[in-house]
């Protein structure tokens, strides 16, 4: 009975190492995943988001669509909608550079979610809202400029 | 403080199933002050996951930038009408809340 109780013990030992040394793979990824990425929302400009997601420079493409107004009225809530054409993407960003952090959101995008996702975000004041996309390893982005006319961010 | 339902809608069609989805929660960004002139800390929330039927369909991270009462749209592949769709967000404050529907 006893030896059978150390077992028990031994095999859950064995098991909790794996996951520390990450041969239990999907979970110990899942589990970075959830990590929130501070260094990438404390950037204030494209460039700085672009190198905490581990790329160098980010090409501008016509296969992302970003959907947002020319003018908000209320830049406490700006809607935006973001669909990638690019093939493989896996995860796709929506920044405003102007902002005092300029990431707004990330999205990760699993298999079988469809790279196309809507939000609405807080804009300070007139700036252009950026989408940074990662397809294939790769980094690419499009933008488009909208005019704030009541902030959304301080009091 | 107590957590609010989220109100979540998801239809599938032609094999993609559309969620919609509305939470509540304050977004406080950390940059408004109060009438005192102290910063109101920031409070939002930071990670949203849905999952259908426990497969993993979207990871987000979000910074305080977005709206308050957040609203969120997407769509993945693979489910179907009666499979159970949840989904679940974090808070800076280590609030959470997890809300499930069915997909029809």
């Amino acid at each position: 009975m006893d030896q059978q109780r150390r077992d028990v013990l031994r095999l859950g030992t064995v098991l909790s190492l794996a996951v520390v040394a990450g041969v239990l793979r999907p979970e110990q990824a899942r589990s970075a995943q959830e990590e929130w990425n501070k260094k990438a929302f404390d950037g204030h400009t494209v460039d700085d988001v672009i190198k905490a997601y581990g790329g160098a420079s980010a090409a501008d493409s016509d296969k992302l669509a970003l959907t947002a107004p020319d003018i908000a009225e209320n830049g406490a809530v700006v809607p935006v909608s973001v669909v990638s054409h690019l093939p493989k993407t896996t995860q796709l960003s929506i920044l405003v550079p102007n902002n005092p952090n300029a990431l707004a959101a990330t999205f990760d995008f699993p298999e079988g979610a469809l790279p196309e996702v809507s939000t609405r975000i807080k804009m300070g004041k007139t700036s252009a809202i950026y989408v940074l996309a990662q397809a294939d390893g790769k980094f690419y982005t499009t933008h488009k400029e909208v005019k704030v006319t009541l902030g959304g961010c301080g009091g | 403080m107590a957590t609010r339902p989220m109100r979540i809608r998801a239809v599938e069609k032609d094999g993609v199933v559309e969620v919609k989805a509305l939470m509540s929660h304050i977004m406080e960004t950390g940059q408004r002050k109060d009438k005192d002139g102290k910063v109101i800390p920031a409070h939002f929330i930071d990670i949203v996951q849905a999952k259908c039927n426990d497969k993993l369909v979207l990871n987000a991270q979000w910074g305080p930038a977005v709206s308050r009462d957040p609203f969120l749209a997407f769509k993945f592949k693979g489910g179907k009408k009666g499979d159970k769709l949840t989904l679940s967000w974090k808070d800076n404050e280590g609030e959470s809340r997890t809300d499930t529907t069915e997909i029809r």
